[in-house]
């Protein structure tokens, strides 16, 4: 986004749109905004529908959003970067989300993360260098009563024990 | 929409009921465990032993034995049961059994102290209805309260009923619901809204979740009644982007509501529009603030500001805003139909109703009880919960999450009630309980929740955004056996300045947890201590 900033502003939106063109997913995000008018305050869940779409947030499709919703890249910046949720870097094939909420934790959560942390050489946020594993943590889940939980793929698994979530992870990484 | 029709509708769905009724919990914790295809193979099995004319097959929500799950119950002419930790292979048997079979799986026992304690208001459809289907709803009596206030009540006496109600807040803070909503009725301006609070960031809560994930047309009910006392057209569901399953049978139900005209234009008739947008938030904890909430509904960065202005007064978009949580909204349709005195005979003086509270941590009966206030916490931890597993004991009860405190052991036989848990240095909280026992390191707690503040900080004002830093730091130091009484004595201040100088709510509870726990359990703080190379 740096780089965007320092670009000429007008050239960098040719850019953008340039780039926006050769790609279909820019065409349903737009659908999305129309459907939402394109008003300013629902650029969260135009967000979303970005995150949706690409995986992640680059730094083009964040000048795309600010240039069709009229809003200056800073504020849409701010608002990406503002939200846990919202990733602006690529995620890997596979992601594990431990739910590091406090039933979870009291339950050996940081048990499971020192496992997975230690036998991939990972922290919490970062993705194994070939690309397999994104290892992320979340703040609650909501899914206390079958605590700890961890998150593979998008689904909840209860009751987890860090050998547990190794096993699972080895079925991802062959 | 008329009375009449509505009537037909339930009347109808009534009549089609099949003999036997056998429910699939399908909330977010059993359905991490497989219950969708749980609920195909009692489909399917009800089919192949030839039961299909008198078995219905029922998606339900959360039953609150989450601890158990996967829960699967059945009602057969008068008689309930349950069965526990079900399989996707054990629908033969279940199937089997109910025509008197052999079923090995585990029952569970409807009369187990952790149904028969507790008093259901919120909760009363979870686990009953198929929330995915609005004539359930209706066949339960839904919606009559919002006829009732449309047609027989004027707004100002839907508000006075609230008020007679006693009813508080359910979000953490108790603020009195009828003041609330007779503050956003008396404000001037031509457009207002209905704001509901489902943001529940707190670690360890998930009672908001599963009333939106049970019960969906509840709220929205709540939230029609609600717009319609105070003078607003429009209402906003935030919810958070954690709780996908909530967001859609959310989806659903407003979909159901406004194509039977219960939702929209002209409700029942009557000249009241309401219409509600879902809001999916993005997993920043400070947005269960109000003012942090407004903000994110605009778009915007959810920063607080300062109040006043309250929303009641000046909220979204400038406009007098009715901002309410999920409990509290699903408490309404109960309190129109039965009286705002019957509720008020519920609880104590000060504290109505009743509560929901997630039971969670080191305790045996992990889940959902709706009980009602000033029961003892003994009653909750010891009878309902069953105490700590694997023989250990109690060590302290954690309310009110990160802004909350830690309830030792020797105080269980306090009432739980707003004034009585505030006394403890504690707060209600949204109602998320997390038991410790003796193996948990009450320092390495108050760090936890002190890590969370930290990085849940907005960074708008600065006793929050940097006294969490240093209260983390210090905390920190203390768990590495590097810290002095120094150091200790520079935490407790720094506590007491966070606490008076933030600016909203997160920031004024964040020492909270560190506070609790020096308060009880200063020994282990002191246990880490280094002598002071300086001297004293």
């Amino acid at each position: 986004m740096s780089a965007a900033l320092i670009t000429p502003q007008k050239n960098r939106i040719q850019a953008v749109l340039q780039h926006a063109s050769g790609d279909k997913r820019f065409k349903i995000l737009e659908v999305h905004m129309k459907k939402h008018q394109f008003r300013q305050d629902a650029l969260i869940e135009v967000l979303h529908k970005a995150q949706e779409l690409f995986g992640y947030l680059e730094d083009d499709l964040l000048l795309f959003i600010s240039y069709k919703l009229k809003l200056p890249p800073s504020r849409v910046y701010g608002v990406a970067t503002f939200y846990h949720f919202f990733q602006l870097k690529p995620q890997g094939e596979h992601t594990c989300v431990v739910c590091l909420g406090t039933a979870c934790y009291v339950k050996g959560a940081d048990k499971i993360i020192n496992g997975i942390q230690d036998k991939y050489k990972i922290k919490a946020g970062e993705t194994t260098a070939d690309n397999k594993l994104s290892l992320l943590t979340a703040r609650c889940i909501g899914a206390c009563g079958i605590a700890p939980a961890v998150t593979y793929d998008g689904h909840v698994a209860p009751k987890q024990t860090p050998e547990a979530a190794l096993e699972r992870i080895k079925t991802w990484i062959q | 929409m008329q009375l009449d029709e509505l009537k037909a509708i339930a009347e109808k769905h009534r009549s089609s009921r099949k003999k036997i009724i056998v429910r699939t919990c399908m909330s977010a914790g059993c359905m991490s465990s497989q219950a969708d295809i749980i609920k195909k193979n009692l489909e399917a099995e009800a089919k192949a032993q030839g039961l299909e004319a008198d078995v219905e097959v029922r998606r339900v929500g959360c039953m609150g034995f989450c601890g158990q799950g996967p829960l699967v119950g059945w009602d057969n002419s008068g008689e309930h049961g349950l069965w526990e930790f079900v399989k996707p292979e054990d629908a033969a048997s279940i199937i089997a059994a109910l025509k008197g079979g052999e079923c090995k799986v585990q029952r569970g026992d409807p009369k187990h102290p952790f149904f028969a304690k507790q008093m259901h208001i919120v909760r009363a459809n979870g686990g009953i209805i198929d929330p995915e289907r609005i004539e359930d709803y209706i066949a339960i009596g839904g919606y009559t309260a919002l006829h009732h206030s449309l047609t027989e009540l004027q707004p100002a006496q839907v508000v006075e009923e609230v008020t007679k109600s006693g009813l508080r807040g359910r979000g953490g803070a108790g603020f009195p619901s009828g003041l609330k909503w007779g503050t956003v009725a008396k404000s001037p301006g031509a457009k207002k809204y209905v704001v509901c609070n489902g943001d529940e960031g707190d670690p360890g809560a998930f009672m908001d979740r599963s009333v939106l994930e049970s019960d969906p047309h509840l709220v929205l009910e709540g939230m029609a009644i609600a717009a319609y006392a105070v003078g607003a057209d429009q209402g906003y569901l935030y919810v958070r982007a954690e709780y996908p399953l909530a967001i859609s049978r959310l989806q659903i139900a407003i979909k159901q509501a406004k194509q039977l005209g219960l939702l929209g234009a002209g409700i029942f008739e009557s000249p009241f529009n309401f219409n509600v947008d879902i809001r999916i938030g993005a997993g920043a904890f400070v947005c269960g603030e109000e003012t942090a909430l407004m903000a994110s509904v605009e778009g915007k960065r959810g920063t607080p500001r300062p109040r006043p202005p309250f929303p009641a007064e000046s909220g979204l978009w400038g406009c007098p805003t009715l901002i309410n949580n999920v409990e509290t909204f699903a408490n309404i349709s109960a309190i129109i139909n039965k009286g705002g005195e019957w509720y008020a005979g519920i609880g104590t003086e000060k504290s109505k109703g009743t509560k929901v509270f997630a039971l969670t941590g080191k305790i045996k009966n992990n889940g959902l009880i709706e009980v009602p206030m000033g029961i003892p916490l003994r009653q909750i931890i010891m009878e309902m919960g069953g105490g700590a597993p694997d023989g250990r004991s109690i060590k302290s009860v954690q309310t009110g999450g990160p802004s909350g405190g830690c309830i030792p052991a020797d105080y269980l036989d306090t009432p739980v009630d707003y004034e009585s848990l505030t006394k403890l240095g504690s707060i209600m909280g949204s109602g998320g309980m997390v038991v410790m026992d003796d193996t948990t390191n009450m320092v390495e707690i108050a760090k936890f929740y002190m890590e969370f503040c930290m990085e849940e900080s907005c960074g708008k004002c600065i006793p929050c955004r940097a006294g969490t830093v240093q209260m983390f730091n210090l905390l920190e130091k203390i768990t590495q056996r590097k810290a002095t009484a120094r150091d200790l004595a520079k935490l407790e201040e720094l506590c007491d300045m966070v606490k008076n100088t933030s600016l909203c709510g997160l920031g004024q509870t964040a020492p909270n947890p560190v506070i609790s726990t020096l308060k009880f359990f200063r020994k282990e703080y002191a246990e880490l201590l280094q002598p002071d190379p300086f001297g004293p």
